[in-house]
């Protein structure tokens, strides 16, 4: 029947699609570490990992500045937007009148739609004025976490928002008929039950902080010395790639997509987190 | 994104809890709300500081979302001009046109290739896949990595593969085949749901009434899930607009709408990027965010709207 063979051709090509994703990933794996690791071996890879001074006209490749300003930024802008994040993610489920409600989900919503560069250009025309005739310096670490932290605002508040949903009605209302105020309730009985839910939509924060490379290479001032103090410029890993790649050659251009792998790595290693608390959350 | 949010069936449960606790209740008058605070205050000062932090971070994050759109717009819409639009890019008119058309050439390219992969690959998890087979998992986990991927390992990988290795140069179809690769897992997940969502007895009616699998999937299933697979799209269609790091070095930054796929051109996005790097044109910088950010908050309301619509369907 002609009809079988369809359905069985069809099979295949469904089957074949779903396979993209894997294709997709295996290529990116196998492209990103066979052109980035020849580097690290021949700059050493202590060097390249540790080495404090990034100057490829003298063939230094240290990337060590650029991790450290990674981790300082994306570790800024969970200080400023986590906080808020989960509180805002409070409000919405528990604390904002329901005619209010899609308003504010409208607006979580379009927080996370707009383009990295536009939040980029804000932080330029903003923040990086008001931080200069505050402290003499515009692009600043400090400029870069703000940023940052308005724009992993919303994916930290629709993740923590979702579970805390999830949570059961029974244990507000268990706590409440123990007598408990609703802010009693809400934050030492549903909010902790919410925990791995919470954590996933951090760690979702911390991915898309660390991987976020328009936006701060806008703000940050990109100077490739070791990271000075808050109010003092930094590079980031991806600040290093999008700056240098357009002129960089041989060794040079090597090295930054050896900086790429190991962005990826910590990108790895963050989506084994998330996927570790999902797991979790979805045990409870 | 957590469509489930929206569901009316949350509405009941939490809502007339939530009602009791909120300060605009229709009887109340503003004297006596004013009196219950102050009574809060003084019996359980802790919970009302906490009230006061929460409310406070609502309102702290409508207020930046609104002081950004605000900013840029009423600061950018007076420097739209008719010489912003126009065919040609030079550096007198610094035109927004030729990137606009490169967008739009980029973002239907994108997606022809990317529909069909993703809602193919969608209706093999949901209609033909064992729910808890090896492929299912490996296939799950490789998606959900690619998600997790930042924009400049997708330019980076872009570089390496497309450009590179296939010796496409800057152009725009390794620009598009990145950016294929990037919106894939959000495709795949809106149109998963969005297939989850119809209900089983539409498919037995179907098989009853004598159609094999594939009708039922082409007939019923898919039509149905439409709603749900356009927003998915239309977000993604936002994403594409909004792209810059994973542009930059596989379509490159050329101002000209290039001949062929095979010609690097610049997307609104990316222009964006330029002109504000350059410091040189930063009136057209602001009119630019104001295009782009434009184009992108339509694009996610309209994703928003279909999503909803799909609810209701259901409901």
């Amino acid at each position: 029947m002609a009809n079988k063979l369809s359905e069985r051709v069809m099979h295949i090509i469904f089957l074949v699609a779903a396979c993209t994703s894997v294709l997709a990933v295996a290529l990116i794996c196998i492209f990103l570490f066979a052109n980035g690791l020849p580097a690290m071996g021949e700059i050493g890879i202590f060097n390249f990992l540790f080495g404090q001074t990034w100057r490829p006209s003298n063939d230094l490749y240290g990337i060590f500045p650029f991790i450290l300003g990674s981790i300082y930024v994306t570790a800024g802008a969970i200080i400023i937007g986590v906080p808020v994040a989960l509180l805002t993610a409070i409000f919405m489920v528990h604390y904002c009148p329901k005619r209010l409600y899609p308003f504010f989900k409208a607006t979580v919503n379009l927080m996370a739609g707009v383009p990295s560069v536009v939040y980029g250009f804000f932080g330029l025309v903003v923040f990086v004025p008001w931080l200069r005739e505050l402290t003499g310096n515009g692009t600043t670490m400090f400029t870069a976490s703000l940023l940052l932290g308005i724009m992993i605002l919303p994916t930290v508040t629709g993740v923590a928002e979702s579970a805390i949903r999830s949570v059961p009605d029974s244990y507000y209302e268990g706590a409440l008929a123990l007598g408990a105020t609703h802010e009693r309730s809400v934050f030492f009985t549903v909010f902790p039950a919410a925990k791995s839910g919470v954590m996933a939509g951090v760690v979702l924060g911390i991915g898309r902080a660390i991987g976020e490379t328009m936006a701060v290479i806008m703000v940050a001032g990109n100077q490739t010395w070791m990271p000075q103090g808050v109010f003092e410029g930094l590079r980031t890993m991806t600040a290093n790639i999008v700056i240098e790649m357009g002129y960089a050659a041989n060794l040079h251009r090597e090295a930054l997509i050896a900086t790429g792998v190991v962005l990826f790595v910590f990108i790895l290693i963050i989506n084994l987190c998330i996927s570790a608390l999902k797991r979790r959350s979805a045990y409870e | 994104m957590n469509r489930e949010n929206n569901l009316p069936q949350n509405e009941g449960g939490e809502g007339t809890v939530v009602i009791a606790n909120t300060p605009v209740q229709k009887k109340q008058t503003a004297g006596e709300w004013l009196e219950k605070v102050a009574q809060k205050w003084k019996n359980h000062p802790g919970s009302a500081a906490a009230a006061l932090l929460v409310w406070l971070a609502g309102f702290l994050t409508l207020a930046v979302m609104v002081f950004l759109v605000g900013f840029i717009v009423i600061r950018g819409v007076r420097y739209i001009t008719p010489d912003l639009f126009a065919l040609e890019y030079n550096s007198e008119n610094v035109s927004l046109m030729p990137a606009m058309i490169n967008t739009v050439i980029m973002t239907a390219l994108s997606l022809v290739i990317a529909i069909p992969l993703g809602v193919f690959a969608a209706i093999f998890l949901v209609e033909y896949a064992n729910k808890g087979s090896k492929v299912v998992t490996v296939i799950r986990l490789t998606a959900e990595t690619l998600s997790g991927i930042p924009s400049i390992i997708y330019g980076l990988f872009g570089m390496l593969f497309f450009s590179t290795a296939l010796r496409w140069g800057y152009s725009l179809l390794a620009g598009s085949l990145t950016l294929v690769i990037m919106i894939l897992p959000l495709i795949m997940r809106t149109a998963e749901e969005a297939l989850l969502a119809v209900p089983d007895s539409y498919r037995e009616a179907s098989f009853g009434l004598g159609a094999g699998k594939l009708r039922t999937i082409f007939r019923i299933v898919l039509p149905t899930a439409v709603p749900g697979i356009l927003s998915g799209v239309v977000l993604a269609t936002g994403r594409i607009v909004g792209e810059t790091a994973a542009l930059l070095y596989t379509a490159g930054s050329v101002a000209q709408v290039p001949h062929n796929l095979f010609g690097s051109g610049r997307t609104l996005a990316v222009h964006m990027y330029v002109l504000s790097s350059e410091g040189l044109h930063m009136n057209e910088a602001y009119a630019t965010a104001v295009v782009l950010l434009v184009v992108v908050l339509a694009l996610n309301g309209l994703s928003d709207l279909l999503a909803r619509k799909l609810l209701k369907g259901r409901g």
